[in-house]
C-alpha cells in the first residue's frame, strides 16, 4: 500500500501538472463561449520544446541555464513532502510546513537570479517584481498557515491537517475562513493569474513572470513551464487540504477528493479569470498587505474566542 | 583546553611585540602576523571545539595587584561556543588578509592592521573567557579600541575618519552603560566576581529590570540593535575587508554575549522582558534589511544586513525569554538553539560575503554596484562564494542559515500553538510574520546584491582589468562555502555541540529530543535534492546532445545597439518593494530643471534614501546638542591669562570651601 501510495504521488507530481493549467484554460474557454485549446495542450507545448535547440545569450553564465532545472527540483522535492491523496505524506516530518514554503523560496531565488543572468533591462524588471510580489505573498502565506498551526501545536502538515475540526465543519470557523482566503490570494499571485497577472498577456512591460523568462528556450523553457505548473498544482493542493476531510490512508476516497479539489479550484480561478481584470501594478502590494490584514484579523478572532 | 586557549592568548599576545621591536620589513610583519594569529587560531579552535564537546567547565583564579578582587577566568559551553565562533571566523580572516594586506605592501603601513587584529582577536577571547567585572570591561575596552584602529587604516579618506570617530563615540557610550551596569551588580553583592552577581527578579525586580535595560542598551550598542546601529553601516564599511569580517562576523556578537551572560545573573525573566527583547529583534531584522535594499553600496548593504542578522539573534534570544516566562522549556531550548546557531552562521556566511566583497572591490575598484555587473565571468569563485553566501543568508535549504531559522519558526509556532489564549503565546506568534517577512526582504536583497553585481555586463568601463583574486584570499572563501553547505547539510553535527551552550542558558533537555530527530532528515532531503537536480541536468544533457545550440545577443525588444547602461540597475530593482515601506525610510528629492515641453531640454532628478533614525532622529538631536553645548565655548576662548584665572579662582573657592566645611 505504502508503495502503491508513493508510486501514484510521484506520477501525480510528474505528470499531472500540465493538465491542470489545460484545464484551467478550458474552464476559461468555455466560460466565453468558445472552444478553446485541446485540455493537453501544455503537454504537447512541453514536448514541442523538449525536440528544440537552445540559443544562449552571450552574457549568460551557468546560472542561466541552471536556473530552470534548480527551480524544478527544488519544487519536485517540496512536492513530496506535501500531502495528496491523504492527509499526510510519506516523507513528512515535525516542521516540514516550513520546509515546504523555504524550498518554494529556493525556487524562487533561482528563477529571479537567472532572470538577472542576461542582463536585460526586461527580465531585470521582471525579477524585481517577482521578488517584490514574492516578498509580499511569503508573509501572508505563514502568517495564513500561523491560523491553521495553532490547534495543531506544531508546523507540521500531518498534524495540522488531523488537527483540523472536521466533525464541526472546522474549515466554517471564521479564522479558518480567513485564512483560506488568502492561501487562495496567495496561490493567485504566486502563480501569476489574475487579477495579479494576466497569463495570456504578451507585452513585457506588464508582465510579471513571463518576462522573467524572456531568454530561456528550448528544454530549458521546457522546465519552466513544468515547474510553475506544478507550483500551481501544489498550491491547489495545499488549499484543498485545508478545505477538504483527507483520510489517513490511501483510500478511493482520498484520490476522488483529490481530484475533484484540484479540479474545483481549476473552475474556480478559471471562472474568477473570466470575470475579473487585472489590478494595476501599484495596487499589487496593496492587495498583498491587504491579505496579510486579512490573517491578522483571523489570528485576533482565534485569539479572542479561542483556537477552534 | 584551557592551557591551550591561554597558549593561544600568549601568541596573539606575542605577535604585536615581534611586530613591533623586531619586524621593519613590511613582507615579514605580514608573515609573522599571519603565521602567528593563524596559529593562535588553530590550536585555540581545536581547544575551543573540544572544551564544548567534552562540556568541560572550569574557572582559573589568580591573584592581581589591583585592588578590584581576582583575575577569574573561565570556560563554560556558552563560552566555548562563543570562542568557537572567535577563532573560527578570525583564522578565516587572517588567510583572507594575508592575501589581501599583500596587495598592500609598499603603499601602506601594515604595522597597524596586524597588530590590532592580534589584539582585537585576543580582547575577545578575554572578553568571553572573563569570569570579573573588571577584567570583562578592560577587555571590553581593548576590543573597542583595537577595532577603532583597525576601522580608521585607510584614515587619508575623509568618510574614514568621520566614521571612526562616530564609532569611537558609539563604543564608548555603550560602555558607559555598562560601567554603570557593573557597579550595580558590584554594590549588591559586594564583589565583581561572576558567580557572585545575583539580582533575583523574584527578590528585586526594579534593580533587575534596571540591569536588563542597562545590559540591552549598553551591549546592544555593540550589538546593533535598531536604532542605535547607526555606527554599524558606517564603521563596517570603513574597514578593510578582513577587518569588516571579523567585526561584523564576530565582534558585534560580544553584545550577543554580554546580554546572554548577564541574563543568567537576573534569574526567571518576566513576561515583559521576553516582550521586549522580542520586539526589539523583530524592528531590528525587517529596518536592517530594509535598510539593506535602499544601499548600492556593498559593503554597506552587508553591514545593514548584520543589523537584520542581530534582529533575527534577538528574536531568537526573546523566545527563549518567553519560553522560559512560560515555564516552556521547548520554546527555550528552540529559541537560545536557534539564536546561538545564527551566531555561528552568520559568523560563517558574513564573513563570507565580507571576503568576497573585498575581492570584488580589489578588483573592480568600486564599492558602487551601479558601477558593476557581470564579474561573475572574470572571478568565478569569488561569484560563487558569493552565491552560496547569498543563499545561506536568506535562510534558504539546504544551507546553513535555513536550519537557524528553521529552529527560530519552530519556537514561534509552538510557543504560540494549542490555546493561544495568553499574551505570551500571542508574543511567540509574531515572530513567525516577522521571521517570513525578513527571510522575503532578504531574497530580494541579495538577489538584487548578487544579480546586480555579478550577472548580467558591467555598467560603465571599468579601466583596470579585472582579476581574480590571490590563493590566500580564495581560500578562505572555499572554506567558509564549504562550511555553509556543512552545517546546512549536516545539522545534527552541528546542534549536538549547540545543545550544551544552550542548557547553560536554560533550554533543557527535555522534549529536545524530537527536534533533534527530525534534523536527522535533512541530510536525506539535501541529497535527494542533490539527486534531482543532477538527473534533471542529465536530462537537459541529453536533450541538447547534437542540437543547434547557439549564442546570441540578448533580447532588447528589437533594439538594434544594445547599451549596458540599458540594464537594471541597483535601485530600480528595489524600487517596487521599498515603495509599500516609504515611510520607514528617509528619503531625500532634489529635482533640478523638470521634463517640460515636447522637446524636453537636459532634466536632473536625484534621490537619496537614507536612515531615518539617522537622518531623521541622530543628527538633528547631535546638532541641536552641540549649538546648545558650543554656548560654553565661552569658556573656551584661547586666552592663557584667563586660563590662570579659573586655575586662580578654583584654588580660591577650594580654600574657601575647606575652611568652611573642612572640619578639623
Amino acid at each position: 500500500m505504502l508503495v502503491l501510495d508513493i508510486f501514484i504521488h510521484l506520477i501525480l507530481l510528474i505528470l499531472f501538472p500540465p493538465f491542470l493549467i489545460g484545464f484551467i484554460n478550458k474552464v476559461k474557454a468555455w466560460t466565453a463561449g468558445k472552444q478553446g485549446p485541446s485540455l493537453f495542450q501544455v503537454y504537447y507545448d512541453i514536448e514541442k520544446l523538449l525536440k528544440k535547440g537552445a540559443v544562449y545569450s552571450s552574457t549568460a553564465t551557468w546560472i542561466f541555464k541552471a536556473g530552470p532545472i534548480l527551480t524544478s527540483a527544488s519544487l519536485v522535492c517540496a512536492g513530496l513532502i506535501l500531502p495528496m491523496m491523504r492527509n499526510h505524506s510519506t516523507f513528512g516530518f515535525t516542521g516540514d510546513l516550513i520546509f515546504f514554503v523555504y524550498l518554494f523560496a529556493l525556487g524562487h531565488f533561482f528563477l529571479l537570479i537567472s532572470a538577472l543572468d542576461v542582463g536585460s533591462s526586461f527580465e531585470g524588471m521582471g525579477a524585481s517584481r517577482g521578488a517584490a510580489f514574492g516578498t509580499f505573498a511569503e508573509l501572508a502565506l505563514f502568517s495564513a498557515l500561523a491560523i491553521f498551526c495553532i490547534p495543531a501545536g506544531s508546523p507540521t502538515f500531518k498534524s495540522v491537517f488531523t488537527a483540523l475540526p472536521w466533525k464541526t465543519w472546522g474549515f466554517a470557523h471564521p479564522a479558518y475562513l480567513a485564512g483560506a482566503l488568502v492561501l487562495l490570494a496567495v496561490l493567485l499571485t504566486e502563480n501569476s493569474r489574475l487579477p495579479i497577472d494576466d497569463p495570456n498577456t504578451h507585452l513585457e512591460l506588464t508582465m510579471i513572470h513571463e518576462v522573467m523568462v524572456l531568454d530561456h528556450g528550448g528544454p530549458d523553457f521546457a522546465f519552466i513551464l513544468y515547474s510553475s505548473s506544478l507550483k500551481l498544482l501544489l498550491q491547489a493542493d495545499l488549499l484543498i487540504h485545508f478545505l477538504l476531510p483527507f483520510p489517513s490512508h490511501l483510500t478511493e476516497e482520498g484520490v476522488l477528493l483529490l481530484l475533484s479539489g484540484i479540479l474545483g479550484i481549476g473552475i474556480l480561478i478559471g471562472i474568477l479569470e473570466s470575470v475579473t481584470a487585472r489590478l494595476r501594478l501599484q495596487r499589487i502590494p496593496q492587495f498583498l498587505i491587504g491579505a496579510f490584514i486579512l490573517t491578522v484579523l483571523g489570528l485576533m478572532i482565534s485569539f479572542y474566542r479561542g483556537a477552534p | 583546553m584551557q592551557v591551550l586557549i591561554l597558549i593561544s592568548l600568549l601568541i596573539l599576545g606575542t605577535v604585536p611585540l615581534l611586530i613591533l621591536f623586531f619586524a621593519e620589513n613590511e613582507k615579514l610583519i605580514l608573515a609573522v602576523g599571519t603565521i602567528g594569529n593563524g596559529a593562535a587560531c588553530c590550536i585555540g579552535l581545536t581547544a575551543a571545539l573540544g572544551a564544548l564537546i567534552t562540556g568541560e567547565t572550569c574557572s582559573l583564579k589568580a591573584v592581581w595587584s589591583l585592588p578590584l578582587g581576582k583575575v577569574a577566568i573561565g570556560l563554560d559551553p556558552l563560552s566555548s561556543f562563543f570562542l568557537v565562533c572567535i577563532f573560527l571566523v578570525s583564522g578565516l580572516s587572517v588567510l583572507y588578509g594575508n592575501g589581501y594586506f599583500s596587495y598592500e605592501i609598499g603603499k601602506k603601513k601594515l604595522k597597524s592592521p596586524l597588530i590590532f587584529s592580534s589584539l582585537l582577536t585576543a580582547s575577545m577571547v578575554g572578553v568571553v573567557i572573563s569570569r570579573n567585572g573588571i577584567l570583562f570591561l578592560m577587555s571590553w575596552e581593548i576590543m573597542s579600541l583595537s577595532s577603532f584602529f583597525l576601522v580608521t587604516f585607510e584614515n587619508e579618506r575623509r568618510e574614514v575618519r568621520r566614521a571612526g570617530i562616530l564609532y569611537l563615540m558609539a563604543s564608548q557610550a555603550g560602555a558607559l552603560l555598562l560601567f554603570v551596569l557593573f557597579a550595580l551588580l558590584n554594590r549588591n553583592s559586594g564583589s565583581f566576581n561572576f558567580n557572585s552577581f545575583h539580582i533575583s527578579y523574584a527578590k528585586m525586580p526594579r534593580t533587575a529590570d534596571l540591569c536588563f535595560l542597562l545590559a540591552l542598551l549598553g551591549f546592544g550598542t555593540k550589538a546593533g540593535f535598531w536604532p542605535i546601529h547607526i555606527w554599524l553601516p558606517e564603521a563596517h564599511p570603513a574597514a578593510p575587508s578582513p577587518v569588516s569580517a571579523v567585526m561584523s562576523g564576530v565582534m558585534i556578537k560580544m553584545g550577543i554575549y554580554g546580554i546572554l551572560r548577564t541574563l543568567l545573573f537576573l534569574g526567571t525573566p518576566p513576561l515583559w522582558w521576553g516582550g521586549v527583547v522580542l520586539g526589539i529583534g523583530v524592528v531590528s531584522g525587517i529596518l536592517g534589511v530594509l535598510h539593506a535594499l535602499t544601499e548600492h553600496d556593498l559593503k554597506r548593504l552587508l553591514a545593514y544586513h548584520s543589523v537584520e542578522n542581530i534582529g533575527i539573534i534577538t528574536i531568537g534570544i526573546g523566545l527563549g525569554l518567553l519560553g522560559k516566562a512560560l515555564n516552556n522549556p521547548v520554546v527555550t531550548f528552540l529559541g537560545y538553539a536557534g539564536a546561538l546557531l545564527h551566531v555561528l552562521n552568520h559568523g560563517i556566511f558574513k564573513g563570507l560575503l565580507f571576503h568576497s566583497a573585498g575581492s570584488v572591490i580589489h578588483a573592480a575598484g568600486t564599492r558602487n554596484m551601479e558601477e558593476l555587473g557581470g564579474l561573475y565571468r572574470f572571478m568565478p569563485v569569488t561569484g560563487s562564494a558569493f552565491l552560496v553566501g547569498s543563499i545561506a543568508i536568506c535562510g534558504l535549504p539546504p544551507f546553513n542559515g535555513f536550519i537557524s531559522e528553521w529552529l527560530l519558526y519552530m519556537g514561534g509556532f509552538i510557543g504560540s500553538s494549542h490555546f493561544f489564549s495568553t499574551a505570551g503565546e500571542l508574543l511567540c506568534l509574531t515572530a513567525v510574520p516577522a521571521l517570513a517577512l525578513i527571510g522575503g526582504l532578504a531574497v530580494t536583497c541579495f538577489v538584487k546584491a548578487f544579480g546586480i553585481t555579478f550577472l548580467g555586463n558591467p555598467r560603465v568601463n571599468i579601466p583596470v582589468k579585472i582579476h581574480e583574486s590571490n590563493h590566500s584570499m580564495l581560500i578562505p572563501m572555499i572554506l567558509g562555502s564549504f562550511l555553509c553547505v556543512l552545517i546546512g547539510c549536516w545539522p545534527l553535527g552541528i546542534l549536538n555541540i549547540i545543545t550544551p551552550a544552550a542548557a547553560v542558558l536554560g533550554g533543557g533537555a527535555s522534549g529536545t529530543a524530537s527536534v533533534l530527530k527530525t534534523l536527522a532528515r535533512v541530510p536525506y532531503f539535501a541529497a535527494l535534492l542533490f539527486i534531482l537536480i543532477l538527473l534533471f541536468s542529465l536530462l537537459r544533457w541529453k536533450l541538447l546532445q547534437n542540437r543547434d545550440v547557439r549564442t546570441a545577443s540578448t533580447w532588447s525588444c528589437g533594439y538594434t545597439t544594445y547599451h549596458t547602461r540599458m540594464q537594471y540597475t541597483a535601485s530600480s530593482f528595489a524600487e517596487p518593494i521599498l515603495t509599500p515601506f516609504a515611510s520607514l525610510i528617509h528619503s531625500q528629492i532634489r529635482h533640478g530643471k523638470k521634463v517640460d515641453g515636447y522637446f524636453p531640454a537636459e532634466a536632473r532628478y536625484e534621490k537619496h534614501l537614507g536612515d531615518i533614525a539617522h537622518q531623521k532622529w541622530f543628527l538633528p538631536s547631535i546638532r541641536k546638542a552641540v549649538g546648545f553645548l558650543s554656548q560654553l565655548r565661552i569658556l573656551q576662548h584661547g586666552k592663557v591669562q584667563l586660563y590662570l584665572l579659573y586655575i586662580g579662582g578654583a584654588f580660591v573657592m577650594l580654600l574657601i570651601w575647606l575652611s568652611i566645611w573642612g572640619g578639623h
